[in-house]
């Protein structure tokens, strides 16, 4: 399936935007994607493993976070897996 | 460097003013020119602005947030464009066109421009831009970027022959 990568993260797949990877489960796609790239791992992953709280991973249009079965949600080569980091501020809490 | 047409900076000082007191945010697409270590300091290049909503309806005076849900369709339009995410602009209504902990905190575009407009009073005044270089959440950093602001051939021409016919 095909994995949209942001801007920052290209330094990684070398340049590109679109990676092509393997995988039955959105949790076995991300552990492909990241034998394939693994560079990747730390900007996507914390050291547990966990997905880091600032990257959003979008199945085709749906938050992965608020699908039933998350990540081990099912996927197949037509899906569309979009991994976007979150943008937010604003001037509360000044220095 | 952050480099942006005229029309699309005017565009969004526009926004802020639009929103004031509550902050605009939107996306920059455009190509980054990656310095090719001849010298030359990589670019940003804005091509096309995009207005986006801020979600943060309960603190929109001082907080911005886009939603997930429309960066990825931002990023989708972009890359039918062949274009890339290359920044990010937001408003701070009576407030300095500076960096804030929160705008440092919730960054997580490395190489991308962040680009800050104070609006005064309902008019926009200053715009800066910083660009988040580094490598990782832990070492990166905002640094302040110069912007290049480039003008339509007939703009500068109509602009210089207003200030010939001023002479």
């Amino acid at each position: 399936m095909n994995i949209h990568i942001p801007t920052p993260l290209r330094a990684y797949t070398g340049g590109l935007e679109t990676v092509s990877v393997a995988g039955t489960t959105v949790s076995s796609v991300f552990q492909q994607l990241t034998v394939q790239y693994p560079e990747l791992k730390p900007h996507l992953f914390t050291p547990e493993g966990k997905l880091r709280s600032f990257v959003n991973v979008y199945l085709n249009d749906d938050d992965i976070r608020y699908l039933p079965n998350k990540e081990e949600t099912a996927a197949n080569d037509s899906d569309e897996l979009t991994i976007i980091p979150s943008i937010a501020g604003g001037t509360s809490c000044r220095l | 460097m952050l480099r942006i047409h005229y029309a699309d900076y005017e565009a969004l000082r526009t926004h802020g003013e639009e929103t004031y007191p509550n902050e605009c945010c939107g996306v920059l697409l455009g190509k980054n020119i990656a310095d090719e270590g001849n010298g030359a300091e990589a670019v940003n290049h804005v091509q096309q602005i995009v207005r986006a909503g801020n979600t943060r309806t309960d603190s929109a005076h001082n907080r911005y947030n886009i939603a997930p849900q429309e960066l990825v369709k931002i990023q989708r339009q972009a890359r039918g464009l062949g274009l890339d995410i290359v920044g990010f602009y937001h408003s701070h209504p009576d407030h300095p066109a500076q960096w804030s902990k929160t705008d440092f905190a919730e960054a997580h575009w490395l190489g991308c421009s962040y680009v800050i407009t104070s609006v005064e009073q309902g008019k926009a005044a200053l715009t800066n831009s910083f660009l988040l270089s580094g490598t990782t959440e832990e070492d990166k950093t905002f640094e302040d970027e110069p912007i290049q602001i480039d003008i339509a051939p007939n703009v500068a021409e109509a602009a210089a022959q207003t200030q010939k016919g001023q002479a």
